[in-house]
């Protein structure tokens, strides 16, 4: 066994939220070794559609932090060379109503929006197609978002590991943490790796949809669970959809407690040519087996808002599971309950968005600066300590998840309003 | 045309090649409607490839080996078209299966157009999807007058046109043999056979040979075939460059030593306008895969009745292990007598399939030992240039795989492919999968593909439509001939033809794209 690598903080995780918590930890002077069991971006990273967006979220502290990530999202694309190579387009994102009463829950929603610091501009219906030249005819109306904006998350993810390594941080892939070190006072001070340890004595966990079970190694609960979502993948096409063009009064019946699958058309095209059709979110546990009704029913939502894309061929499909947490907000920052650990991880369908805002509050924790957001709405102990009826068994978490979970679009939302998410 | 459905069970067949045609016929004799579906025009496959009529071959048997075995399956699929236990259904594309609710649900965009798609449901399914031809990358082997093995091969078989005036046919594997054999009968001159595996190798495995001394003949009949035609045999030589302007002139052979380094100073030029290169077989997945049937491998795992581990679906020949014709004729039988045995709520008896089982232990052994002797040389990615284009249907040289390994933390095929688009374009990486695995030092791993055909998403969001009654088939009816229910024969043949097209000609993409990374993972 080699020594063992010492540093101030190890990033367990190499998707895009600890690509970001790597890097903005390593510009802050410290010293990062990255680590992974897979390849960078080998989870739900890679899995993603990449939006940076702030038109899904109402008021609260994950618009703010949204909010805060793409003021630093634009700074890192100002880098030499980056928005290139991670495909970062500011494009925006179309909300459109099919009916007068979606149209005014919309608008009521983006009122809301605007107080909170939003750009949220009203579209009427005759100006709709100015902006998306194909979408379906008929729609009452709908809200742009200039704010909004979308990367290619692989690319992404790998470019600032990329900038991190050059700024000094190390990175470990094909290397499964295996155990969280701690010292006899219980705080942490590394982790173990079949290939060696890692001693710091900082711990990020950038697990995502796994960050449950990585807490568990450092012996806390963390109730993390996945959401199954599908993308499909049309053959190449030139420039046709402009935006992120999204229903908003897609269905009052999503904002049902059901755990079935629920599907809404979200669609975009790509730097590279397809157009991405999204979203599905189904509570499966980890099954990646292909289903052909979600396939299908993405497909009807699409050429409803679409219609040319009726002839247009699907060439893939892919599958990745969102990481959400009860109350669907993320956990950012120190555990209490074990000193030296800190969580990144449960975005849910907002990860890649998110991650540069995460990266940065979490890089102030580290060296001992007060972060610029307030992390109380993300702390990790706002859960119970234990998993209702012992110990969760994430494999077998069926339709109905854990007790007490609501969906996202549940109460505390407008009822018609769906949210799209950058992951499928 | 009496008892069409009469209340029996059904049997669906993705494939009519040899695997296909010979379940489809076991079952159709033991009392199962069998609907078979197939891309191609007509029944055979790729190794059973038939000219086209309007061609007006007079001797299409001249291309092919087992020609009296292709003729008993003609027959009996005719026969059982005629008395309606088979409804044929080609110029079908399968793009997806599922399950529902205890049967199978295949669907298919006919015809040319591919706009329209029909469900064929059945109590069982059968997956004889077959194999595609692996092809790796070398500097220049994107010129025009580089063609796959199989895709010459298909050209003789299909269109009776013949290629090129002056060939080499390089790489490695069983297809080789027939394929240099083929052009030369055509009136090409064949300049080399280059195999980057030495034939010798294979004596190691004589106990592999003492079960199958057919395999021994066959070898013997290729080489007298070859001398016959003059054409020099290289062994543990590769090419390691094709050159040509506007299109091929030449190839550059090289020797290589017991480490698959090319050997400094061998390297000798070869003067030719036809280059047909191929690697060996990769067994056809997707379907499989979507179901969610285990893989073994890069195959289809599947039991001594050839079952997968998903109920109701089984599988033969080359998906489930590449191992040519004879093999894929065993499998297939044993698969038609376990499903019809299964879908009368019966336990086949072994005993009923000794005779194939047997056949098909032997040649599994047999491939298994070809596999191993045609294995890649361990260093055959180092010929790859960096400008080599890797993935042609996107574009991706070399250098971006290695990039993607090197400096981006690309660890698999997957993340190679979602930082270089490597494996995103039209052939959803079938090309260039084994390839761009090679370069980025990772194992080769059947990629997911949840639709096996690119399908409008018009078609998709539709409710499928009912496939046309059997009476309704578009297919005349052969005459009904002789030899009901063939039993697979024992000639062997070494190999089952690819459904490559020539790689010279640059795989179909839309006009309209821009380079670009993009999103996909599987």
């Amino acid at each position: 066994m080699t020594k063992p690598l010492t540093c101030d903080v190890v990033v367990v995780g190499a998707g895009m939220v600890g690509a970001a918590s790597a890097l903005y930890a390593v510009r802050a002077g410290l010293r990062v070794v990255l680590v992974d069991r897979g390849p960078v971006a080998g989870g739900t990273t890679g899995a993603g559609e990449g939006n940076l967006l702030v038109s899904d979220k109402e008021p609260g502290p994950e618009l703010d932090l949204a909010l805060f990530s793409a003021r630093l999202w634009d700074g890192i694309a100002a880098e030499p060379g980056v928005a290139r190579a991670v495909e970062y387009e500011r494009k925006g994102g179309l909300v459109v109503a099919s009916d007068p009463r979606g149209l005014t829950a919309l608008e009521g929603f983006a009122e809301g929006q605007r107080a909170a610091g939003v750009a949220a501009a009203p579209v009427a219906a005759g100006d709709l197609h100015e902006l998306e030249p194909h979408l379906a005819r008929g729609l009452a109306g709908g809200v742009l978002y200039p704010q909004d904006a979308q990367v290619m998350p692989t690319l992404a993810a790998a470019h600032l590991v990329r900038l991190a390594r050059l700024a000094g941080a190390s990175l470990l892939t094909g290397s499964t943490v295996t155990g969280v070190l701690r010292t006899a006072s219980g705080s942490v001070r590394g982790v173990r790796t079949p290939r060696g340890d890692v001693h710091a004595p900082a711990v990020v966990n950038a697990a995502g949809t796994w960050g449950g079970e990585l807490a568990a190694l450092a012996g806390v609960f963390l109730p993390v669970l996945p959401r199954r979502g599908f993308v499909l993948v049309t053959e190449p096409l030139p420039p046709t959809v402009r935006h992120k063009v999204y229903a908003a009064d897609y269905v009052a019946d999503v904002a049902s407690d059901s755990a079935a699958l629920q599907t809404s058309p979200v669609v975009e095209g790509t730097a590279g040519g397809p157009v991405l059709i999204g979203a599905s979110r189904e509570r499966v546990g980890f099954d990646r087996s292909f289903s052909l009704p979600v396939a299908r029913a993405l497909a009807a939502g699409a050429t409803r808002l679409f219609p040319f894309l009726e002839g247009v061929r699907a060439m893939r499909a892919y599958l990745g599971f969102r990481p959400y947490l009860p109350d669907h907000l993320p956990v950012i920052g120190p555990d209490p309950r074990v000193p030296g650990l800190l969580h990144a991880c449960g975005h849910e369908g907002a990860g890649i968005g998110l991650a540069t805002g995460t990266g940065h509050l979490l890089a102030q924790v580290l060296i001992g600066r007060a972060p610029d957001l307030d992390l109380a709405p993300f702390r990790p102990d706002r859960f119970p300590d234990s998993p209702p009826g012992g110990s969760p068994d994430r494999s077998a978490e069926g339709p109905a998840g854990l007790p007490g979970e609501r969906l996202r679009e549940s109460p505390g939302r407008p009822g018609e309003f769906h949210r799209p998410e950058d992951t499928p | 045309m009496t008892d069409r459905t009469g209340g029996r069970p059904h049997l669906a067949v993705v494939g009519a090649g040899p695997a296909g045609l010979t379940a489809a016929l076991a079952a159709a004799a033991r009392g199962v409607r069998v609907t078979l579906v197939d891309s191609a025009r007509e029944p055979g496959g790729q190794f059973y490839r038939q000219p086209a009529a309007a061609l007006g071959a007079r001797r299409p048997e001249a291309l092919h080996h087992q020609w009296r075995t292709w003729e008993r399956l003609r027959d009996g699929l005719a026969r059982h078209i005629a008395s309606g236990a088979v409804t044929l259904l080609t110029d079908h594309h399968v793009w997806s299966v599922e399950r529902e609710s205890g049967s199978a649900v295949v669907h298919a965009l006919l015809g040319p157009a591919q706009e329209e798609s029909v469900a064929v449901r059945a109590d069982a399914l059968l997956l004889a999807t077959g194999g595609h031809e692996r092809v790796l990358p070398f500097p220049g082997w994107t010129l025009p007058g580089v063609l796959s093995a199989g895709g010459a091969q298909a050209m003789l078989k299909g269109g009776l046109v013949l290629p090129g005036r002056t060939a080499v046919v390089a790489g490695t594997g069983p297809l080789l043999l027939p394929v240099a054999a083929g052009l030369a009968a055509a009136g090409a001159r064949v300049a080399a056979l280059v195999e980057w595996a030495d034939p010798r190798d294979l004596l190691r495995h004589v106990r592999v040979f003492a079960a199958r001394p057919a395999k021994l003949v066959e070898g013997a009949r290729y080489a007298a075939e070859l001398a016959r035609h003059r054409i020099a045999v290289r062994p543990r030589h590769t090419v390691v460059a094709a050159h040509g302007s506007r299109h091929l002139e030449a190839v550059t052979v090289a020797a290589l030593d017991r480490d698959g380094r090319v050997r400094p100073g061998t390297e000798r030029r070869v003067a030719c306008d036809t280059l047909a290169v191929g690697h060996g077989m990769l067994p056809h997945t997707d379907l499989a895969e979507a179901l969610g049937c285990r893989l073994d491998g890069v195959a289809v795992a599947v039991d001594d009745e050839q079952r997968t581990d998903v109920p109701g679906v089984w599988a033969a020949g080359e998906a489930t292990g590449i191992g040519g014709a004879a093999l894929a004729l065993a499998e297939g039988r044993i698969a038609g007598l376990s499903v019809a045995a299964r879908l009368h709520a019966r336990t086949p008896d072994p005993r009923s399939y000794a005779a194939p089982a047997r056949e098909r232990a032997a040649l599994r052994a047999f491939f298994a030992a070809v596999d191993s002797v045609c294995a890649p040389p361990a260093r055959w990615a180092e010929q790859v240039t960096d400008d080599t284009v890797v993935c042609r249907c996107e574009e991706v040289p070399a250098a971006a795989v290695r990039e993607a390994v090197g400096e981006l933390g690309a660890g698999d095929v997957r993340t190679v492919k979602l930082l270089t688009r490597a494996g995103m374009g039209w052939c959803q990486g079938r090309m260039c999968g084994p390839a761009v695995a090679g370069l980025a030092g990772c194992p080769e791993a059947a990629p997911r593909r949840p639709f096996a055909h690119p399908v409008p998403l018009g078609v998709l969001a539709r409710d499928p439509a009912p496939a046309p009654p059997s009476d309704l088939a578009p297919h005349p009816a052969p005459d009904p001939a002789s030899a009901p229910d063939p039993a697979p024969p024992s000639d062997p043949a070494p190999h089952s033809g690819p459904a490559s097209a020539p790689v010279s000609d640059r795989a179909p993409r839309p006009t309209r794209h821009s380079p670009s990374t993009g999103w996909e993972s599987p």
